[in-house]
Formats: C-alpha cells, structure tokens, sequence
C-alpha cells in the first residue's frame, strides 16, 4: 500500500497528522505530506485508510497495491 | 491606501476620533438597513423565499430547516440584508468555498450593509477578509505559529486554567457550563498567545458580541460599538511599538511580507481576526459538547470510562454541532445552478448544514461519538480553512476532559433554561449544569 498527499488540495487540517504521525510529517505551515515513499507497512495499513476517511479536502490518496 | 490605512498607519493609534469613525463608515457601509426597528425582522414567513439566520427559530434548532430546505431548494434565498443565498448540501457549500473567482471574502460576516469595494482584496481582517493573490502571503504569515507544534506548549496552561475555573464554583450543585466555564477558556488563551492582559477578558467578550451577534444593529451604532475594540487594539500595539515582547502582537508588528514590511492597518486587522474568530466560535463548541454530554448519559459514561475515545468524540461534536456559518459576497451578476445570483448578494456557508448532509454522512442526523470516518467542514473548506482549528481542539478537548475528570455525572438543569445565540455563530450562551453525584 501506498499513499500520497497533494499538496495543492492540502489545507492543513491536520487530520491525517493526528491519525497516524508516522505516515505523515508537517512543514512549517502545517501543510501535510507522507514521510519517505509513502509506502505503508502492512500493520499501519488500517491507520492509512483512517487518515484518507478523515481528510476534508479529500487531498490524500490510496495505491491499495502500491509496491515498496 | 483607504482612510483606515492612513489613519492606522499615521501614528500608533488610529488617529483621531473622526478619523476613526471615517475609516469605520467604510468597513460598516451604508444604506441597506431599515431605521424602524420595529420591523427589522419580522417572523420568518417561508424559510426557502424569505430566511433568516438570525431568526429565534433558527438560533432554537436550525436542523429541521436545513433538513427540509436541502431536500427542497437546495439553495434557499431571501430578501433581507440587501439579498443573500443559502446553499445546503455538503456539495453546493464545498463549490462556494473553493471558488474563490465568483465569491470574496471582502466580508464575511452577514449584516445590514456591505464594506466598500476598495477594502478588497486586503479586507478588514486579513487574511479571513483576504481573497487570492494577497491571501496566500496573509496566511503565511500565520501558519506557522498555529501548528500543533507550535502550540503544543500551551496545552498545559489550558489544562491548570480549565481547572482553576472549575475550583472556582466547587461545590456548587448547578455550574453554568457556558457562563462559569466555556467562555472564559479561549479569551484568556488568545490574550495570553497576543500577550494582552488576562484582566481585560471581560472587554474582549464585549467586543466579540458587539462585531459577532449584534449584526442586525443600524450601521451608525456598529461604528460606535466596534470603535471600542479600535481603540483597544490600537492601545495594545502602541504599547507593543514601545516595549517589544515575546508575543504574537511584537511577532506581527515585525512581520514582512515580500521583503515589506506589513502595514499596521494589516497588523491591526490580523489581531482583531484572532482576538474574535477564536473566542465565541471555541465557547461555542465547548458548551455543545457538554450540553450534548449532559442529555445523553450512555455517551458520558463512555467517555468517563474510555478516555482515549474524546479526540474521536470531539470530531463528531464538531461535526454534529458545528458553530461556524461563514459567507461571501458574489462578485460580478452570474448564475450558480439556476439561481441569479448579483453582484454584492451574500451567500452563507452554512458548514453545520453540511455536516448534517446524508448525502456526504452516514447516520447523519445522529450523533455517533466513535465515528471513525468524518470528513467534516466544521472549520470550514478550501484556502479560508480555520487557521486556529488545532489550537480550537487543543482547547476543546482540554476543557472537555477537564470537565469530565471532575464532573462525570451531571445533567441539564433545566431544558428549558438553554439559550443557544442565532447568527453566523451558534452556540449555548446560557447552559445551567447540575451536577450529581457520582
């Protein structure tokens, strides 16, 4: 699994920050963004999709099959 | 350059009292408002031709209205305040949000009358006043003072206040939950954060009922009213000017904006946004959160047992009871989705009608507290986001588990006692918690 932030549709709600902080980091700005690849180890996987529910701005999406 | 910029920009007042009054006429209007108070707003006679947002009746319970009007309208419409519009559904208010070509921000507070055109793009409270490009810079400068991060370090200081507060009417059998708690915990926050004296919070809750809920005033008393708080904040920068502090004030009255430095009519009108956005928007969640928690024992004693679970409850709170209704003013005459919409006309945002919206919610008109998907616009959507909406659930869930670890059993004391405010803001103003034993 594989997960993106578009940083244009992101307006720092932080929602996805509070759900699962090891998926995303900040800027100063507040505007979000996946740390590293955005691949998800498969026992945060569920934290993802929490994180993808949870954005108003529908900023966040899902590769359910994205490689490592 | 407007009178408010000169007048502001003169000295570190706003210069003279009729200068002041000059600069306010421009940010007020005219003309629109109605001098024979005793018909200044007269019972709504059909809420889909003829609403109003400040109607008892929609202060009471604005739900079963903006049930009916998304499955009629779903964009209801009426004469009063010059003409403004009132999109329903979760899709119609997230394209007035996001379109910020045809709707400003100019003003986003309905009233009788609207600011003069030459306010744009700046607005009188940047950057919530502020449209695209001169925006983006506004908001710039404040988002990185209202991360989590960085205020992370006040959680602690709200937690002992939130306490003190509730030392202060211990042993009391009925607490007012709205007058003796919720709206002291972000007035005296803000003015910590703005570095203004804790002693003045009587002063800021004034100000934010005359800007905030007494929109429907003749604009001459709304000169005189807002004036006050002029000429509070103008003290307050003069007094920052001369001793610079550790403080978002000293930090504002230094900021730069594309190598300029940013004019004191801008800083004047970004410290009157935080002084007022976050107070009676932030008392007002607070006190729906505990009203709801008062009437409905099976979601209080699972929050008493199953702390853990307030974040997600607090989600739902301000989902269920969103206090924030923003508007626009329409740009230039054009039609969105069949309804002529002027130049000048309002339209509301009414947010807590589109997190009630089953076409975007499940169970929408229930209050789910472990509602684990909620993609909620309580803080609105697009660029004008909530800039203090971390700082808002900092607050609300400090005071919710504050109240919790001290009261967990407690019920209304008298229904009917209640008092939600109408308008743009809605929230209990009057909310008489008794408190039982445990």
């Amino acid at each position: 699994m594989r997960i993106h932030v578009d940083g244009e549709k992101c307006q720092g709600h932080n929602r996805c920050y509070s759900l699962a902080p090891e998926l995303f980091e900040l800027d100063d700005y507040g505007t979000s963004h996946e740390i590293g690849d955005g691949v998800v180890p498969p026992e945060l996987e569920e934290r993802a999709r929490l994180a993808v529910a949870n954005c108003p701005e529908f900023a966040i999406t899902i590769d359910e099959d994205g490689a490592p | 350059m407007t009178d408010l910029d000169r007048s502001v920009d003169e000295r570190p007042g706003v210069g003279t009292a009729a200068d002041r009054d000059a600069a306010l006429q421009q940010v007020v209007g005219e003309g629109l408002h109605r001098d024979d108070e005793s018909d200044r707003h007269p019972p709504v006679a059909d809420w889909a031709t003829d609403f109003d947002h400040t109607d008892p009746v929609w202060a009471a319970d604005p739900y079963p209205i903006w049930d009916r009007l998304r499955d009629e309208c779903p964009v209801a419409h009426t004469e009063r305040y010059g003409g403004a519009w009132l999109p329903l559904t979760h899709e119609l208010v997230s394209e007035v949000a996001y379109d910020t070509d045809h709707f400003s921000s100019r003003s986003i507070i309905v009233t009788e009358s609207r600011p003069t055109h030459d306010l744009a793009p700046v607005g009188i409270a940047p950057p919530i006043s502020s449209d695209p490009p001169f925006h983006h810079g506004a908001r710039r400068l404040l988002l990185p003072e209202f991360t989590p991060k960085a205020i992370a370090p006040l959680e602690e200081f709200t937690r002992d206040y939130c306490r003190g507060l509730l030392d202060a009417v211990d042993g009391h059998d009925v607490v007012d939950a709205a007058i003796d708690y919720g709206q002291h915990i972000p007035v005296r926050v803000i003015a910590k954060m703005l570095g203004f004296p804790a002693s003045d919070a009587d002063k800021f809750r004034t100000f934010v009922y005359d800007a905030l809920e007494r929109v429907d005033r003749p604009p001459a008393e709304r000169v005189e009213t807002i004036g006050h708080l002029v000429d509070y904040i103008s003290t307050q920068m003069a007094e920052h000017d001369a001793e610079p502090r550790d403080d978002l004030t000293t930090y504002l009255l230094n900021a730069e904006m594309d190598g300029e430095p940013i004019t004191k009519r801008h800083v004047f009108g970004t410290i009157a946004l935080l002084l007022l956005a976050g107070i009676d928007t932030t008392w007002s969640a607070i006190g729906a959160s505990i009203w709801h928690l008062a009437r409905t024992p099976a979601d209080r004693e699972r929050l008493v047992a199953e702390p853990e679970l307030i974040p997600t409850a607090i989600e739902e709170f301000l989902r269920a009871y969103a206090p924030v209704t923003m508007a626009r003013l329409v740009k230039d005459d054009f039609e969105f989705h069949g309804c002529p919409m002027q130049a000048d006309d309002w339209v509301l945002l009414p947010f807590p009608s589109a997190n009630r919206d089953p076409e975007a919610f499940e169970r929408a008109d229930e209050v789910v507290i472990d509602r684990a998907e909620n993609r909620h616009a309580a803080f609105g959507l697009g660029i004008h986001r909530c800039l203090g909406s971390n700082l808002a659930r900092l607050e609300l869930r400090v005071a919710i588990e504050t109240w919790l670890e001290r009261y967990p059993n407690f019920t209304l004391a008298d229904p009917d006692a209640v008092h939600w405010s109408g308008g743009q803001v809605r929230g209990p103003r009057i909310l008489p918690i008794r408190i039982l034993p445990t």
